[in-house]
């Protein structure tokens, strides 16, 4: 390693204004600060500092979504298993799936994280970790049969205007990788509903009899709840869906990972489902059609309500940023949730429209509870200044 | 006795190299000095020159826009030198001591028996008015004001801090002589915040809050806050308890007797326990031949590792400090440092694995552990600070240059070591104190005191 800092130490004017290559110098620093914690001692104020940095809490996170990655690999070779008829292992499933998955990675991360270094070079700025959670949560809730392209339009259009017009990382109003997934949504329906598009190579082939592709949701919408599988095979994820969002119980090891290191908030989590079971226990009282007959429990496995409510409502940028907020915000989350299910025929799936929505409602719920910590203290002030 | 106030939020730092419970006295220092930097905001006019004899208790320099605030020679001899760095600010005025040149002679009697402009015409006099400090701001008080009340904390929860159950103990007459002195001061109340385990408990004509929790507990503002928070308007004067004493001695013998206990602590000290000096001594006099040899650099620090100011080897100790820390530099690079599963570096969350071994003290270096960035993760300062105050808007506030927001957000209630731990805590490594003495100044220009 010692060589590897000499050479690092030795190279590093060269980066530096002035340098021949100052043009890359937020590159360098990027490369230098991911091979080394840098030596930076504290200049003001407190002198020791937490261990935990940007880039640790990220890694924490994507360590969190592994299991949904490894699940929905799977996933992919089963499902397709399943419509084609063809019997496979468990470890074969699993490559085959990772091996659909890896490009679509591939194109994320590169063209994500390419406009980050371009974009913090232009600003001259250090290149913000934010990227690295978002690159891997795009083709964890897009179908396996995306196209490449629409991908890198996607994480283009997301990391652009979703984020660097507003500041960058730390800055965006709304979820990154949410905005990707509804930019393919409305841009190209098309590969992004219906029931061909959630089993691999399922479009133009015919599977076999009884095999329909078709989502949990998809049926739920047709008001065909008898359709939708098993509680048990929705938990575990069983079910056609977008990669990384079908298996509760992989999404549930990914919290228990959030919550246990304080890295996502609990209360969200906690607040959402709430939410939900509070909307859909509404709807089971006063049931118009077969949909709201579903239980309420139902909607928490169904889709992509779990990863969603674990991995992108828990953003701490784009949610609420107080305490009590963080409550009002996961319970809404909730509500529309089931409201959008339910009750809007042409989006069968509610959760990235819930969380998006929200997301932009955030700051006037921190307005609100700001404005009403400030009118406590004032009463305060008040009671004190009459006695 | 009233009852615990019970303060959840917040954190201990486990460190290594705490203060044993022995005592050294040293020798007199042949240099003391007195830093006017050490004073928040003032502008010094001078009243002595180099090679001047002064008593202990003699006006060194004054405060230009309060200039009945007296700034004395903590012990008698001769003024050397007057330090000065850039546009000639005065940084150090420095005595070269003589154990034979005695004290002024002030009133001696019981202050219960004076009348509280007395008192304060002697503390003025003496030089022990800037011992008190206000709030809102943490400033020297202001001799024409009333304050509500006077807090006092006896217990500081500051990582290697020390205990002043330990350093006051065999003082407590004194310590209720100053207490009785300072209560001319006010018309309300003295209140003495204790531990659960205390001393101070016994002490007359307070008022006793007994706190238990974790770090902030110590702080005064956050005793104020969990009893009586401050509103707009309000002031309420605070002293450190070893100040107490000077106090308590000056009227107990008409002299002044700056001597003071500090806590050499910190990992890189081979036996940190604590040092009896004097105010104002250099800390040299403190840590040489006391530092583990090293081939790192190591950080001296006059205070705490949260709020401390770093000083060199040739500096003086801070006038409001009671503890001398000593830790690594840390100026390294680390490889891959945070991928590292890194047992032996601390952390309040749980990403590392601290969180194994609760009862752990760590070695904590100067290294911020990584770059500064834009706020990303929230709920962390929230779960630090025991007080009615959202800490991250208070902040926003600040940076926004927001007074309307600032001030209803409670910047009268904060001072920079209420926040620390939100420094310490924080993902991004933002420089909270360094924001919050901004707000602060902010306030003080467009406000008045």
């Amino acid at each position: 390693m010692k060589s590897l800092r000499k050479f690092l130490d030795k190279n590093k004017p060269l980066f530096q204004p002035g340098g021949k290559f100052s043009k890359f110098g937020s590159t360098f620093g990027a490369f230098e600060t991911f091979l080394f914690t840098p030596n930076h001692t504290s200049k003001s104020g407190s002198h020791i500092h937490d261990t935990i940095d940007l880039k640790r809490t990220m890694t924490v996170v994507i360590l969190a979504l592994v299991p949904t990655l490894l699940f929905g690999s799977w996933n992919i070779g089963y499902q397709h298993g399943l419509a084609f008829g063809i019997e496979r292992g468990i470890f074969e499933n699993f490559i085959f799936g990772f091996l659909k998955v890896l490009p679509i990675m591939i194109v994320s991360y590169g063209v994500g994280l390419g406009i980050e270094f371009i974009v913090a070079q232009i600003r001259g700025h250090e290149v913000n970790e934010g990227f690295l959670v978002t690159g891997i949560l795009i083709p964890l809730i897009l179908p396996v049969n995306i196209p490449l392209w629409m991908v890198a339009l996607a994480t283009a259009f997301a990391v652009v205007f979703g984020k660097e017009i507003f500041g960058g990382t730390g800055y965006n109003v709304m979820n990154v990788a949410l905005i990707a997934r509804a930019f393919l949504f409305f841009a190209y329906p098309s590969e992004m509903s219906g029931d061909l598009v959630w089993v691999y190579d399922l479009a133009g082939n015919k599977p076999v009899d009884g095999f329909s592709g078709a989502t949990p949701l998809a049926y739920a919408a047709q008001n065909a709840t008898s359709e939708i599988a098993s509680f048990k095979d929705m938990f575990l994820g069983l079910i056609p869906g977008s990669i990384g969002e079908t298996s509760t119980l992989a999404v549930l090891i990914g919290a228990a990972v959030l919550i246990f290191t304080g890295i996502g908030s609990w209360k969200i989590m906690l607040a959402t489902v709430l939410g939900t079971l509070f909307m859909g226990g509404i709807c089971n009282l006063f049931p118009a059609n077969e949909y709201m007959t579903l239980p309420a429990h139902m909607h928490l496995v169904m889709g992509g309500f779990a990863f969603g409510a674990v991995f992108m409502a828990t953003d701490p940028v784009t949610a609420s940023g107080t305490e009590k907020g963080k409550w009002i915000y996961g319970f809404m989350i909730g509500i529309l949730v089931v409201l959008i299910r339910v009750f809007n025929p042409a989006y069968p799936e509610g959760m990235m429209l819930a969380i998006l929505l929200m997301n932009v409602w955030a700051p006037l719920i921190d307005y609100f509870v700001i404005e009403s910590h400030v009118k406590r203290r004032l009463k305060r002030a008040k009671i004190k200044g009459n006695a | 006795m009233s009852e615990t106030i019970k303060l959840r939020k917040g954190l201990n730092i486990k460190l290594q190299g705490g203060a044993k419970p022995e005592m050294e006295t040293l020798p007199l220092p042949s240099k003391v000095a007195l830093k006017p930097t050490d004073f928040h905001g003032l502008t010094p006019k001078l009243k002595v020159k180099a090679d001047d004899v002064v008593k202990a208790g003699d006006a060194l320099f004054f405060d230009k826009y309060h200039p009945e605030i007296q700034y004395t020679a903590p012990v008698g001899g001769k003024v050397v030198s007057v330090n000065r760095g850039e546009r000639r600010k005065i940084l150090e005025i420095v005595i070269e001591t003589d154990a034979k040149a005695g004290s002024v002679e002030f009133k001696k009697a019981d202050p219960k028996s004076l009348s509280g402009d007395e008192v304060k015409e002697q503390l003025l006099q003496s030089g022990m008015w800037p011992f008190i400090k206000r709030r809102p701001y943490g400033v020297i008080a202001s001799p024409t004001e009333k304050p509500i009340s006077i807090y006092i904390s006896t217990f500081d929860t500051a990582p290697l801090a020390p205990d002043y159950n330990f350093v006051i103990k065999d003082q407590l007459a004194t310590f209720q002589t100053g207490i009785d002195a300072l209560g001319r001061l006010t018309d309300g109340k003295i209140y003495l915040g204790v531990a659960p385990e205390t001393v101070f408990g016994n002490l007359k004509n307070v008022v006793i809050n007994t706190f238990s929790g974790p770090h902030p507990a110590g702080n005064v503002g956050i005793q104020i806050a969990n009893t009586k928070p401050i509103n707009k308007g309000e002031v309420i004067w605070t002293i450190n308890a070893q100040d107490v004493l000077f106090i308590g001695r000056l009227f107990e013998t008409g002299k002044v007797d700056f001597t003071k206990v500090f806590a050499l602590a910190g990992s890189e000290v081979e036996n940190p326990k604590y040092y009896k000096t004097v105010l104002g001594a250099p800390v040299a006099a403190i840590v040489n031949g006391k530092l583990k040899k090293s081939d790192y650099k190591q950080r001296i620090i006059s205070g705490n590792v949260l709020t401390g100011t770093q000083i060199s080897n040739q500096c003086y100790v801070g006038f409001y400090d009671s503890q001398v820390t000593v830790i690594p530099e840390g100026d390294n690079y680390e490889f891959l440092g945070w991928a590292m599963p890194r047992f032996n570096r601390f952390s309040f969350s749980r990403a590392y694995f601290s969180w194994i071994n609760k009862n752990k003290s760590y070695v904590a270096d100067a290294n911020t552990n990584g770059e500064e960035r834009a706020f990303v993760v929230t709920g962390q300062y929230e779960k630090v600070v025991p007080m009615d105050i959202l800490p991250v808007h208070l902040l926003k506030a600040i940076i926004a240059d927001d007074i309307d927001k600032m001030e209803q957000l409670g910047i009268y209630e904060i001072i920079e070591e209420d926040l620390a731990l939100c420094e310490f805590v924080c993902t991004s490594k933002i420089e909270v104190q360094k924001l919050v003495r901004r707000g602060i100044n902010l306030m003080i220009k467009e406000m008045g005191n």
